[in-house]
């Protein structure tokens, strides 16, 4: 017991030595904090006081959408806009309130920017106001140690020079939601735009660039005392497009007031040279913000201005589905240039009576004929006898109630009807519902972009597809070349007795398109008027004689026009579409004569601008216009 | 000391008693300065985050409670059970070592870590308790003439050596010396010679420059920005230089709680780890410093008092070992904060964020408990058995 007691005192004598060198380590620590945190306090304080570096993202500049010739279509313009550091902030709610007090802030946005500051990285500064405007700026220069962690910088805000002139095929950019910010945290830099719709939608990654990172040297009350290393990041790219702003322009001007959509293609490439959507809207807008009776009035507006009409419009073809028709009967066999049948003005089938445009009798003729004069009782007739699946067949080679792959967002896909359609979904087909196929009406709803393309491709024999962008980042394109397109595999035979009744069209005082013929030497247009009913007249209407131009706007027929030219080596085409215009050949037909002429005498196809120039530098204020 | 052997035999031997005895006997003062330890914790937390209990203060403070209640139970479990656990527990912690080398998850270039059932542990920390349990349970019954006696010692060296160097290769260097300074105050403390220690720390110093060369580049660059922190001061001596504008800027009464500008303005990178004591001296001054370096050496005296007042060899040492462990932890880390050892990634117990450390350090205030509860119980003797 002893020898354990004695033990046991050994060790506590060794336990308290060792406890007192803790204590004399821990008395070392407490001396070592009273140097720094007493004796230097006043050194290190001061320290504090300049510290230090902080660094921030910063958004790259959006890439430019140029048109084939590098006029500008949409650009960046700078402004001033407020941000805010809360990681230079001590007291972020403090300095919020003391910016509101100062710089006029809706409630709305102000909830927003609470919500910013509360739930993104602190390296991310949020937007606080965007277009400051004098008095908020010197607002705020005046009060700046109030307001810790508010920076005034240079933002850039998206601006489309030629406005409502070419909103719906470069589309327009919004500030991205904060779902979309919070996937991707560029997003969330202030001055970061998500393209919505258009070029701007479906190149938005290519647009979008790498964002920079600036280094600052702050003092406590987070002003800024000097910048330390900065890098502008990566710009977005280039787009260029394949428009020609001065056919885009005299586009916009053809349809002036009505409601409807032109597109115009390079025939042997598919290159959109022109794609207006009527009525339209000012796309700079959306970059603000759209106030909200602007909105209401474009949601309200019957001619429904936001939509792009001309891919995403749907519309029954009429008479310009003809060619189709023709060519899927001559490829069953069922029809060549001999073929002659009779017009009596009217076609009965069982107990219904088809009429031919205005009752016009014309007598017995050929299919070119039939083109020329746009019989319906002939394409009744052929209709009949080809039958409705290879009438589909035939609209698909053309491009018709396909998917194009388009290089733009939102185009619809249209309608061409077969049995197997049909019987999906639960339609009765009958002989009838043939019939009116063979005129483009019934349940066929085609785009303004499907029927350029189908035109195009009859011209050219070639399957091209329609496609905006040329050059992106400078590089050209899939699809640029002609020799990118495989041939359409239609017989050349065919196609040439169908060119030859749209020749007709225009170039025969008979024609239905004569009007629309060109005025220039050596070159000819060919091209097929359409007239489509967008009412099913009443039996008491029909009683009291009526008659298209005195109907009601919303009930008059749509017009159409699609055309190429030159009829001998075919380089343009083009697809109009006036709603509730009427006749093709009065309303449609002058805006593709226009255009044409301006495209021959000026020939923008296969050309485009150098590369270098404005385009690249995006930091320049707008350059002026240089193609028109 | 002399009181103990003034009370009767009787009080002095305890064979078993029931629960309500032993909740009594539980040294409550302790269990107060280490909730009051992890009050200033979750204080220095929430403001780590800016004001706010996520995404720190809360986990961290939830994690605490359970941890408690683990380590009371432990307190319940007679001391003599763990002691026969010691060895076992010894050998899961040299094959936990060896695991988490062949599938270990790297964090910073080092292997350190393994999952299990979710929760991460990191092996070396355990192994500091194991280790103090199994030297307690090698010499509990070692006569004054066999710790004096090189032959009977060597295993002990040996079985110090073996998991400081699986610690090494991992490699957590801070870790590793940590260990070996457990395992030599235990032997210190079972009655070792004091020149055969002095004789080791003179090898260590010689073959220092040695050493250095073995080490990994980011330990050698952790030494060199130590010894110059303005060689680099947006590198790695960044942390050193921004710790120390934090500590002496607070002054003597501090910036105010939440105020402190080097922790709100995020000049401090991982400030809620290694760094949180920073924080605490930023925003509370010099008396917030002192204060809990006050908590912290309660809780390592209460630790020790424990061990004197035990009346068997094996708590003696364990308390010991366990003691020396949380020493270790402050001194290592606040040595770091101000600049006065280089940067290890060591972090302050109970007020640092982080599972890991908690739990080792938890488990191991169970058992000091246990040891309290159970200081007058006998062990058998060889003798008696």
């Amino acid at each position: 017991m002893r020898k354990i007691a004695r033990e046991r005192s050994a060790f506590t004598r060794r336990a308290l030595l060792i406890g007192g060198g803790q204590a004399a380590v821990f008395g070392g620590i407490a001396a070592r904090l009273y140097n720094l945190q007493i004796t230097q306090h006043s050194k290190y304080a001061l320290l504090a006081e300049q510290n230090s570096i902080s660094e921030r993202l910063v958004a790259p500049e959006r890439g430019l959408i140029t048109d084939r010739f590098g006029t500008i279509v949409a650009g960046n313009q700078q402004h001033w806009r407020a941000l805010f550091m809360q990681a230079m902030a001590p007291e972020p709610q403090m300095v919020l309130e003391n910016f509101f007090k100062l710089v006029s802030v809706p409630p709305e946005e102000q909830a927003r920017i609470a919500q910013d500051v509360q739930n993104r990285p602190r390296y991310i500064p949020v937007l606080l106001k965007d277009y400051l405007d004098w008095p908020d700026m010197a607002a705020i220069e005046i009060n700046t140690p109030n307001l810790p962690g508010v920076l005034v910088e240079v933002g850039a805000s998206r601006v489309y020079p030629l406005g409502p002139g070419l909103a719906h095929a470069v589309g327009y950019v919004a500030r991205p939601s904060q779902r979309e910010a919070k996937d991707d945290t560029v997003l969330a830099l202030p001055g970061m735009r998500v393209g919505r719709t258009g070029v701007e939608a479906y190149q938005d990654e290519s647009l979008r660039g790498v964002p920079g990172f600036v280094q600052t040297e702050t003092n406590v009350h987070g002003e800024v005392v000097r910048e330390v290393a900065h890098d502008a990041g990566t710009p977005g790219q280039t787009v260029t497009l394949a428009i020609d702003a001065g056919l885009q322009q005299l586009a916009v001007q053809g349809l002036g007031n009505e409601a409807g959509a032109v597109v115009m293609l390079d025939a042997t490439t598919g290159e959109v040279l022109a794609m207006a959507s009527s009525p339209s809207f000012d796309p700079s807008l959306f970059d603000k913000g759209v106030p909200a009776d602007v909105w209401n009035g474009w949601i309200n507006d019957p001619k429904h201005p936001l939509q792009n009409k001309a891919t995403s419009g749907l519309f029954a073809p009429g008479s310009t589905f003809k060619p189709t028709v023709a060519l899927a009967a001559m490829k069953a066999g069922v029809l060549d240039e001999t073929t002659i049948l009779t017009c009596p003005g009217f076609f009965k089938l069982g107990d219904h009576v088809f009429w031919c445009d205005n009752h016009t009798a014309h007598g017995s003729i050929t299919v070119t004929t039939a083109l020329q004069v746009s019989c319906d009782v002939f394409f009744y007739q052929v209709a009949l006898r080809v039958g409705i699946d290879n009438i589909a067949g035939m609209a698909t080679t053309m491009g018709l109630g396909v998917d194009l792959q388009a290089d733009m967002p939102n185009v619809a896909t249209g309608l061409v009807p077969t049995l197997d359609w049909a019987a999906a979904h639960g339609i009765h087909w009958v002989e009838g519902s043939t019939v009116v196929q063979g005129i483009g009406q019934g349940y066929t709803q085609l785009t303004p972009l499907a029927l350029a393309t189908m035109i195009a491709r009859l011209a050219t024999g070639r399957a091209v597809g329609p496609h905006i962008a040329r050059r992106v980042g400078g590089v050209l394109q899939d699809g640029s070349s002609p020799d990118d397109w495989p041939d359409l595999g239609v017989d050349d035979r065919h196609l040439a007795i169908v060119r030859q009744g749209l020749f007709e069209v225009v170039n025969t005082p008979n024609g239905t398109g004569y009007g629309a013929r060109l005025t220039l030497p050596n070159v000819q247009m060919a091209g097929k008027t359409g007239t489509a009913q967008t009412h099913d007249n009443t039996a008491a209407e029909k009683q009291q004689g009526f008659n298209d131009m005195t109907m009601v706007w919303e009930q008059r027929p749509n017009a159409l026009f699609v055309a190429y030219a030159p009829f001998d080596n075919p380089r343009y085409a083009v697809a109009v579409v006036v709603e509730h215009g009427n006749y093709g050949a009065q309303t449609a037909a002058p805006i593709a004569h226009d255009m044409m002429t301006y495209a021959l005498v000026n020939d923008p196809a296969g050309r485009d601008a150098p590369l270098a120039g404005p385009a690249q530098s995006g930091a320049q204020a707008l350059p002026p216009s240089s193609s028109l | 000391m002399s009181l103990d052997h003034a009370r009767p035999r009787r009080r002095l031997r305890d064979h078993s008693f029931g629960l309500a005895r032993k909740l009594m006997r539980v040294n409550w003062l302790f269990v107060a300065c280490v909730c009051a330890l992890a009050g200033v914790g979750y204080a220095a937390l929430y403001s780590a985050a800016g004001g706010s209990p996520e995404p720190y203060a809360e986990g961290q403070i939830i994690r605490f409670v359970a941890m408690l209640a683990v380590a009371l139970g432990i307190a319940m479990v007679d001391i003599r059970t763990i002691a026969k656990a010691s060895w076992p527990a010894y050998a899961v912690g040299v094959l936990l070592l060896l695991v988490v080398m062949k599938f270990g998850h790297t964090g910073l270039g080092a292997k350190r870590w393994i999952t299990v059932g979710g929760m991460e542990i990191q092996p070396s920390e355990l192994m500091k308790l194991f280790l103090a349990m199994g030297l307690a349970a090698y010499f509990k019954r070692a006569t004054p003439e066999q710790t004096g006696n090189l032959v009977f010692v060597l295993p002990a060296l040996a079985a110090i050596l073996v998991p400081v160097a699986l610690i090494l290769k991992e490699p957590n260097l801070g870790t590793a010396v940590i260990t070996g300074a457990i395992g030599a105050t235990v032997l210190l403390g079972a009655g070792v010679r004091w020149w055969w220690f002095a004789l080791v720390v003179a090898v260590i110093a010689l073959s220092a420059p040695i050493l250095y060369h073995h080490l990994h580049d980011y330990q050698k660059a952790r030494i060199i920005t130590f010894l110059n922190p303005g060689s680099d001061p947006l590198g790695a001596g960044y942390n050193i230089i921004q710790s120390q504008i934090a500590l002496g800027s607070g002054g003597l009464t501090g910036q105010g709680y939440l105020h402190g500008t080097q922790n709100q303005l995020n000049f401090l990178p991982e400030k809620q780890t290694d760094f949180v004591f920073t924080i605490i001296a930023e925003e509370f001054g010099y008396f917030g410093s002192l204060g809990v370096l006050g908590l912290l050496f309660a809780i390592i005296g209460l630790a020790l008092y424990t061990a004197v007042s035990c009346t068997h060899v094996y708590g003696r040492l364990v308390a010991l070992g366990i003691s020396t462990n949380f020493f270790l932890y402050c001194f290592v880390n606040l040595s770091m904060v101000m600049g006065l050892i280089p940067v290890g990634g060591v972090p302050i117990p109970l007020i640092s964020y982080g599972g890991s450390a908690l739990t080792a350090v938890m488990l191991g205030f169970g058992v000091l408990m246990s040891i309290h509860v159970h200081r007058y119980v006998e062990f058998a003797g060889p003798d008696e058995a």
